[in-house]
């Protein structure tokens, strides 16, 4: 089988540079006009395609047979004996694939590969188009195709070429169920905008005429956007329930670097709509889809390169130059294309006001590239200080949390604001009836959260929250009334009751409120962020028998065990939960901690009692050396639930954007005579939804 | 004068506020256990698990537990935070700082994110209301003309709400 992975990876690069050579020798044919060449252009770009959609087969293969020699326990392969062993689960002898380095790069061709060969079959749509898309998938798979094919080799013998009768296993923390699905769901995110970028890349390129390459785009676009929301919560779920620390996210320099191009590829998303609604801000949507893909590309350095140290980088190699030459390149190819062609982007209309939904857009973009660039230099700052004066500085949470919390908050706020501002330019009138419902939620909550014995003024921290909250009801509220607003409207029209024109009023701009949901999402969201200031916990050595309080709940000891099987041993306490003097769970909360037996590492495996209200989470943080009494450690989390409850909601808001919107019909009704008023503002005025 | 009198009573009012946010604000990290939760969250675990210290919950660490009592025995033995954050420093190296210092390069550290964001805000404002003044300049219209502009806008939004508009928005003739 390693044999057979080697040749489809090295018959994938040779399709793959065919790909893009001929691409683009076809392309640049059609573009000089190919009356003379020995091939049509168009049967040049057509074997193009069918390379590409040959590569996805063979690098498909590749990808099975690592997968196959896992389940196989062929020791023979470097990689699966230090990734897998015997005793391993089948679920995480999948997950081995992205484990390690050279599998992980492995994931990224099969990633690119499918979208490509997904890209190839739908070019239908617009050949020309597809083909420049194509050509530069290509180039960037030949990137990824080098590296597994010469520097990080998945197929690579073990030395002596003597197997071992066992491998080495898989590093415990990823041995958690949702490690299977969460680097996969990264990794269609940051793989996903490889396709976006190379739409834009080949539009600037041709010169494309019109937008209609964002209206391609877009739903790749989102479909990579969610999934990349969706890996990034799954991993903060992940830290959450494996690392034992209370927390989901540590802006550790990996998970900032997912962070990085979501923020971006969200800016991206706002910033597209003014450039299909008023054909502005061509320049900044090109550079913001080229910073996504380049934060992209910068991600997977982070975690592979070994540029910065991080908890969660499990497969670090010097392979860190590579990535920097990439980068390099790619950057260069896009500087040189956009001076180029920078006359083709030119704005077809200016912004007029700074009270509009242009602006408000702007503002969001703005906060968003902020949050970024803040994430970027706190996660480089390490580096940058030891370059300029030798001594390496820690860059944790402590610090963000007092730089990017403001950050949050603000765009908190434009997101209530930016849906109730018009286009082109808002009105008093309208500012103070849109605005006048969530200013008074606002307030209400606020002194709602100090009469309720919140200390608003009394911790940064609690100040941040009462603020949140406050917004949140804020936000929620103009979003209920943009909803009322637009149901009252089909009501008057159609005699339906409001849910039922609500629901048609969702159906028929399924993007535009679908949108609002997404931002119902992220309101959730920051709810359970919010909730962050007020935890609490408490941590004791706890012989059976004795207890532990927190909150309102008091824990018992009921008994410590130790078990044991093929893959690991286990040592768990069991212990009643009582609220209130009552019990409350029929079954005893069991945080464990792990020993895997192939390797002596440790695991901690958190038990969590979840409610709308808070988390009761406990950890088993091991037994004291001297006394052989397990120490437990009891949090007591508000709000976290809210977190995945808005994942969801935010994931059916983006599923809700991507259907299509159901066309009113039309009857043609006798249109009044044109007012002299309206003659004289005939092209000068404009307002409208998305 | 009776506005004037009005105004230093407003005033005396204000600063009587502000003098009691900042004590609220500045209160309520000076007992021991504050102290020992507050620099504790200053600063990281220098086991290798890239934690903060009072977070560091690895089986066994030997580094966590001695720097909590080192912490404890600090705070007891009377240092102020800085005194005891510096010895730290000094004895295990700068990255024992969960976040940089408020001095020198480190300054920086603090300074760029909020100076890039203001100049980035403080740029799109004035190129926005640049813009704004060109196209006021470009289409000027009279009181009435911009009242009409307005109630055809509103219209025109709750119209366009109940249905997608896939279609650019160029002008109100063309939603009408």
């Amino acid at each position: 089988m390693a044999a057979f992975g080697s040749f489809a990876l090295l018959i994938a690069l040779i399709l793959a540079g065919y790909n893009l050579l001929a691409g683009g020798v076809g392309l640049r044919l059609q573009t000089v006009g190919g009356g003379t060449a020995p091939i049509a252009p168009e049967r040049l770009l057509e074997t193009a395609r069918r390379a590409g959609i040959a590569g996805f087969v063979a690098v498909t293969a590749a990808a099975f047979a690592l997968v196959w020699s896992a389940f196989h326990n062929d020791f023979r392969l470097e990689y699966i004996v230090e990734h897998s062993n015997i005793a391993l689960p089948g679920a995480y002898k999948f997950a081995a694939l992205w484990s390690g380095q050279e599998g992980s790069l492995l994931l990224w061709c099969w990633l690119l590969a499918t979208y490509g060969f997904v890209l190839r079959l739908t070019d239908k749509e617009d050949r020309r188009l597809h083909a420049y898309a194509g050509t530069i998938l290509a180039g960037v798979q030949v990137f990824f195709l080098i590296l597994v094919n010469f520097v990080a080799m998945p197929f690579s013998l073990v030395r002596g070429g003597v197997a071992p009768a066992d491998g080495n296993g898989l590093n415990p923390l990823l041995q958690y169920p949702e490690m299977v699905i969460h680097p996969p769901m990264l990794y269609l995110g940051y793989v996903g905008f490889t396709v976006p970028f190379a739409f834009a890349l080949g539009a600037l390129m041709m010169r494309y005429p019109g937008d209609k390459w964002i209206h391609i785009t877009r739903r790749w676009t989102m479909f990579t956007w969610m999934f990349l929301t969706i890996g990034i919560f799954l991993g903060m779920h992940w830290a959450y329930a494996v690392l034992g620390w209370g927390g989901y996210w540590g802006w550790d320099p990996v998970e900032n670097a997912s962070l990085m191009p979501w923020l971006t590829g969200t800016a991206f998303l706002h910033s597209v709509m003014m450039q299909e609604k008023r054909g502005m801000m061509k320049s900044w949507n090109v550079w913001l889809i080229f910073s996504t893909f380049l934060l992209s590309i910068l991600g997977t350095l982070l975690t592979r390169g070994g540029l910065v140290s991080s908890v969660h980088a499990f497969a670090q190699s010097s392979i860190g130059t590579w990535f920097v030459v990439f980068l390099g390149i790619v950057l260069a190819v896009c500087a040189f294309t956009y001076i180029l062609q920078k006359d083709h982007l030119k704005s077809e209309h200016q912004i007029e006001s700074l009270v509009s939904r242009e602006s408000g857009f702007l503002f969001n973009n703005l906060v968003l590239l902020a949050a970024c660039f803040t994430i970027l230099w706190g996660t480089l700052y390490p580096v940058l200080s030891e370059y300029v004066d030798g001594t390496k500085k820690t860059v944790s949470g402590a610090y963000y949390s007092h730089v990017m919390v403001p950050i949050g908050v603000f765009l908190l706020l434009l997101t209530g604001v930016g849906p109730l501002l018009a286009w082109r330019a808002s009105s008093l009138k309208s500012l103070r009836r849109n605005f006048v419902l969530p200013v008074v939620a606002f307030w209400v909550t606020l002194i709602g959260c100090a009469i309720a014995g919140v200390k608003v003024w009394g911790d940064e921290g609690v100040f941040y929250a009462a603020v949140t909250w406050s917004l949140a009801a804020a936000v929620t509220t103009a979003i209920a009334s943009e909803f009322v607003r637009g149901a009252a409207v089909l009501h008057r029209q159609t005699g339906k009751n409001m849910v039922a024109s609500a629901v048609l009023l969702t159906r028929r701009n399924t993007r535009r409120y679908g949108g609002y949901v997404v931002h119902l999402g992220v309101v959730l969201i920051f709810l359970g962020f919010a909730g962050y200031a007020f935890n609490r916990s408490a941590e004791k050595e706890m012989p059976p028998g004795s207890s532990i309080s927190v909150g309102p709940y008091r824990l018992v000891n009921i008994g410590n065990t130790q078990e044991s099987n093929a893959n690991y041993d286990t040592e768990f306490s069991q212990l009643d939960v009582y609220e209130h003097g009552r019990k409350i769970l029929n079954e005893p909360m069991s945080p464990e901690k792990r020993v895997y037996l192939v390797n002596g590492q440790p695991q901690t495996i958190v038990a969590n009692h979840s409610t709308l209200l808070w988390d009761l989470y406990v950890v088993y943080e091991g037994e004291n050396p001297d006394t052989g009494m397990p120490i437990i450690k009891v949090f007591l989390n508000p709000l976290v639930s809210w977190i995945w409850i808005g994942l969801a909601v935010t994931v059916f808001g983006t599923l809700l954007a991507l259907v299509p919107a159901v066309q009113p019909s039309r009857v043609a009704v006798m249109a009044p005579a044109r007012t002299q008023g309206a003659d004289a503002l005939e092209g000068g005025a404009s307002a409208g939804g998305d | 004068m009776a506005i004037t009198g009005r105004m230093r009573m407003w005033s005396r009012t204000l600063l009587a506020a502000v003098i009691v946010a900042v004590c609220l604000v500045t209160t309520g990290a000076s007992n021991p256990q504050a102290r020992f939760n507050d620099l504790g969250h200053k600063m990281m675990c220098t086991c290798g698990c890239n934690q903060v210290l009072l977070e560091c919950n690895h089986v066994g660490c030997t580094v966590s537990g001695g720097m909590r009592d080192e912490l404890t025995r600090a705070i007891a033995s009377g240092q102020n935070d800085s005194l005891i954050l510096q010895s730290f420093v000094q004895e295990y190296g700068a990255t024992v700082l969960a976040a940089p210092t408020t001095h020198g390069l480190d300054l920086l550290a603090w300074i760029m994110p909020f100076a890039v964001s203001l100049l980035a805000l403080g740029g799109t404002i004035y190129l926005v209301r640049h813009w704004a003044r060109q196209q006021q300049t470009a289409t000027a219209l009279t009181p009435q003309q911009r009242r009409t502009l307005e109630a055809m806008r509103e219209r025109i939004r709750l119209e366009t709400d109940t249905q997608e508009t896939g279609t650019r928005q160029t002008g109100a003739k063309e939603s009408l």
